[in-house]
């Protein structure tokens, strides 16, 4: 091959592979765009950790008592704003998807329950909350911040995890998606 | 004449905007309680990585680090040597600030953090700066956390104890 054109196939190749690598960066931009937040977390597509413990009302509730259900679990506390703007979402998806398989459940936060309490009687919340601690906390690799919501599937998977202050319609889009996906056969 | 009319709704929309314009954009953050955290000087904030290097290079002088938010977030992870002394956003935390600071000399280095949610929602580090600094308190310094304690802390890498 003539010394130039050998130069141009290296400049058409080197060219090429740049070309690609921000291709590949691009695609990932675009896709991961659509990824909830720290979607590398490692609890991400394993079994969600099990738990159990009385609800507010005291009635026991075990999580993996939703087998079956689409679980949305919700890390909360009454003195974290974003997380009072999404509890009116998360009580209409109760309503509007419970029949669908929906089980929203909330985990507070607080260090404890009275002012928990007082909120979820006055908004009169329609899905069971439990009071979390450091081992509940610890399970679904530590919550530091909130809010945190977890989607976890009729299989007990988790499936996304979303934190800080979220557009409801990505959840929500992701939920459906669960929603709309048959169990395993096992 | 007929010009200076037609022009004079327009200048007079523009100016109300800028006048209006600070207001405007203030509103759209939302400040999180009665004190924001944006209530806070930019001078007193400190980033993560500043005392993460204030952290490692021991001082004649270490400034007393509290954290003034959740006690659960606090057991789960905290800055070593830093205290728990309550929600700065409610009256029993302000009471336990104050009476943690009230035998300190008010140049005193006083670091405080929380990290429970947003920067822009944060309910506490605010009140806790506010009543510092009405005590007399000249050396106090806000951690800035945007999103909260384990992103721009634990995630990073930075040193973590835990417990109460």
């Amino acid at each position: 091959m003539p010394r130039a054109a050998r130069t141009d196939c290296v400049w058409f190749r080197h060219i090429s592979g740049v070309s690609r690598v921000f291709l590949f960066f691009l695609c990932a931009c675009v896709f991961l765009g659509d990824v909830p937040v720290h979607a590398v977390t490692p609890a991400i597509l394993q079994r969600a950790p099990d738990f159990s413990r009385p609800a507010l009302n005291r009635v026991p509730v075990r999580l993996a008592g939703y087998r079956g259900k689409v679980v949305l679990l919700d890390f909360w506390a009454t003195w974290c704003a974003p997380c009072l703007t999404e509890i009116p979402h998360f009580m209409q998806w109760q309503n509007q998807y419970g029949p669908q398989g929906l089980q929203v459940l909330g985990v507070s936060m607080d260090d404890d329950d009275s002012a928990v309490r007082r909120l979820t009687a006055k908004l009169r919340v329609n899905y069971p909350v439990v009071m979390g601690d450091e081992k509940l906390a610890g399970l679904y690799g530590g919550i530091l911040g909130l809010p945190v919501t977890y989607l976890i599937d009729r299989n007990g998977i988790i499936q996304a995890r979303f934190q800080g202050e979220t557009d409801p319609a990505r959840i929500e889009a992701a939920l459906n998606r669960l929603l709309s996906a048959k169990p395993a056969q096992r | 004449m007929k010009r200076i009319l037609i022009s004079l709704p327009l200048q007079i929309g523009v100016a109300a905007f800028l006048l209006l314009r600070p207001a405007i954009t203030q509103a759209q953050f939302e400040p999180a309680g009665p004190v924001s955290a944006f209530s806070i000087p930019l001078g007193s904030l400190l980033q993560p990585q500043q005392l993460n290097r204030m952290l490692q290079k021991p001082s004649k002088e270490p400034p007393l680090i509290l954290q003034v938010g959740s006690h659960l977030l606090f057991a789960e992870a905290h800055i070593p040597g830093s205290e728990y002394v309550g929600p700065g956003s409610r009256p029993a935390g302000l009471d336990m600030l104050r009476m943690r600071v009230s035998s300190l000399p008010k140049n005193q280095p006083i670091i405080l953090y929380c990290g429970c949610c947003p920067w822009n929602h944060c309910p506490n580090v605010g009140p806790a700066y506010r009543l510092l600094h009405n005590m007399g308190f000249t050396n106090v310094k806000v951690l800035y956390l945007p999103s909260n304690f384990g992103d721009d802390w634990v995630s990073k890498g930075y040193s973590v104890a835990k417990g109460s």
